[in-house]
């Protein structure tokens, strides 16, 4: 069980995020970064159909020519976010007022094609939602930690607006980290999407490097006592 | 020979699988379109009536409208709509959209309510792309500053003071954004000139 979803959930998150690695889905993510919620929101519109998209892909596999895989690919893709958007307006319609501008970027999210070619149309529907849930997980966590440094930066608060998500009562969930903050347009503005990714990119080599030279050390010390 | 086969065999995959998608998004679409419809009409009376009370009229104010043509006051050369509030027979307020054409990253679209007597009910920016941060304080969501125009008219504050206070006049501009204020505040003037000019018209009986 977990030699199975251990890995798929390491992936997911770390070692091969949609986001860091892959670098896919960058149209939606620079565009809707620019404040913690927004990035949240777009996160969850994302889990949501990457989920879907990755189980009805792995459900269908065996049905789904190998030739013309992509073309059923977006087709699938393109249906779930229809069903999601229209379904979220009918019956979720508070909800939809705040989450819809997300749902039509989902689909230039070319990481759920990509998670569709590259796992579900694969393996079985178990691991392929789970695969689907950590990228969408994944992609996620930098979406927030993007807005969040963003919002900071660019506007001296974190959280502002969290009411457009989770209703009036969080109207004071918002913390302004700065007082009489004069604002930092640039970190708003695309370029400092551009920006604030590429320095979290680079962050996560340097952990991934530090990490690679602990454990070298680690078989150094353990290895030299061997030789004398 | 082969090749046929294969192309002929992946062709009607593609097909069949073109065919499924397309009746669960049209199955979805039937499914809601009423849902769809009836939560559409709530959230525009929710919007009007955030601006024209709903015990200050008593007619069905979604279905009294009138078609305008375009209109170079409302900034617009589309078909608009105008709700009209009665109480009995007499007029109460119209509600309509008025486009400010230059915002700082193109147009804001405003809902603008008028008493009869010309003073506003008040102003709601429905759709707009200006920067966050700086311009989209516009938003009643962000901050409270659409909302000092309930109650004020053409003669309150007179016409020549309707500009931000970096034009010499009555409005508040935000820091670092004067170029957002300043278009709202003249796309509001110049709808009220428009319903000035147009009142009785605007309140035209529907054509039965």
């Amino acid at each position: 069980m977990n030699d199975v979803y251990g890995p798929i959930i390491r992936e997911g998150l770390w070692k091969n995020n949609p986001a860091l690695v892959q670098l896919l889905g960058l149209c939606p993510l620079l565009a809707v970064s620019n404040t913690t919620i927004n990035g949240l929101g777009l996160g969850v519109a994302t889990i949501l159909t990457l989920v879907a998209s990755n189980g009805l892909v792995s459900l269908l596999r065996k049905q789904i020519p190998e030739e013309a895989r992509l073309p059923v690919f977006v087709m699938i893709i393109a249906s779930i976010v229809t069903v999601i958007e229209l379904s979220m307006n009918a019956w979720f319609h508070e909800l939809y007022l705040i989450l819809g501008i997300f749902i039509p970027l989902i689909v230039t999210n070319c990481a759920i094609t990509g998670r569709a070619e590259a796992f579900a149309a694969r393996n079985p529907v178990g691991p392929s939602l789970v695969d689907g849930l950590m990228m969408g997980l994944g992609f996620t966590a930098v979406l927030v930690l993007l807005g969040a440094a963003r919002e900071l930066i660019g506007q001296g608060t974190i959280l502002s607006e969290a009411h457009l998500m989770f209703g009036e009562g969080a109207r004071n969930l918002t913390i302004v980290v700065f007082e009489d903050y004069r604002g930092f347009l640039m970190a708003l503005l695309p370029p400092g999407a551009f920006i604030g990714l590429g320095l979290i990119v680079a962050l996560k080599n340097v952990i991934d490097a530090r990490q690679k030279t602990k454990s070298a050390e680690i078989n150094v010390v353990e290895t030299v006592p061997a030789e004398a | 020979m082969n090749n046929y086969t294969t192309i002929i065999r992946v062709g009607l995959l593609l097909a069949a699988f073109a065919i499924g998608a397309t009746s669960i998004v049209s199955l979805t679409e039937a499914n809601t379109r009423d849902k769809i419809i009836e939560n559409e009409r709530q959230t525009l009376l929710a919007a009007i009536n955030a601006l024209v009370d709903d015990n200050d009229y008593d007619n069905d104010i979604l279905t009294d409208t009138l078609l305008i043509p375009g209109v170079r006051k409302l900034g617009t050369k589309e078909f608009t709509n105008v709700y009209r509030a009665r109480k009995g027979n007499t007029p109460v307020a119209a509600v309509f959209t008025s486009i400010a054409p230059n915002g700082y990253n193109g147009k804001i679209k405003l809902l603008v309510g008028v008493y009869y007597d010309g003073t506003l009910a008040g102003v709601r920016v429905i759709k707009h792309k200006e920067t966050p941060g700086l311009g989209d304080k516009i938003d009643v969501k962000k901050a409270d500053w659409i909302l000092q125009f309930k109650g004020l008219s053409l003669t309150s504050p007179t016409e020549s003071r309707w500009k931000v206070k970096k034009d010499g006049g009555d409005f508040d501009q935000f820091t670092g954004a004067t170029i957002t204020p300043r278009a709202i505040v003249t796309a509001v003037k110049k709808a009220l000139q428009y319903f000035d000019k147009n009142r009785d018209d605007l309140f035209k009986e529907a054509k039965k």
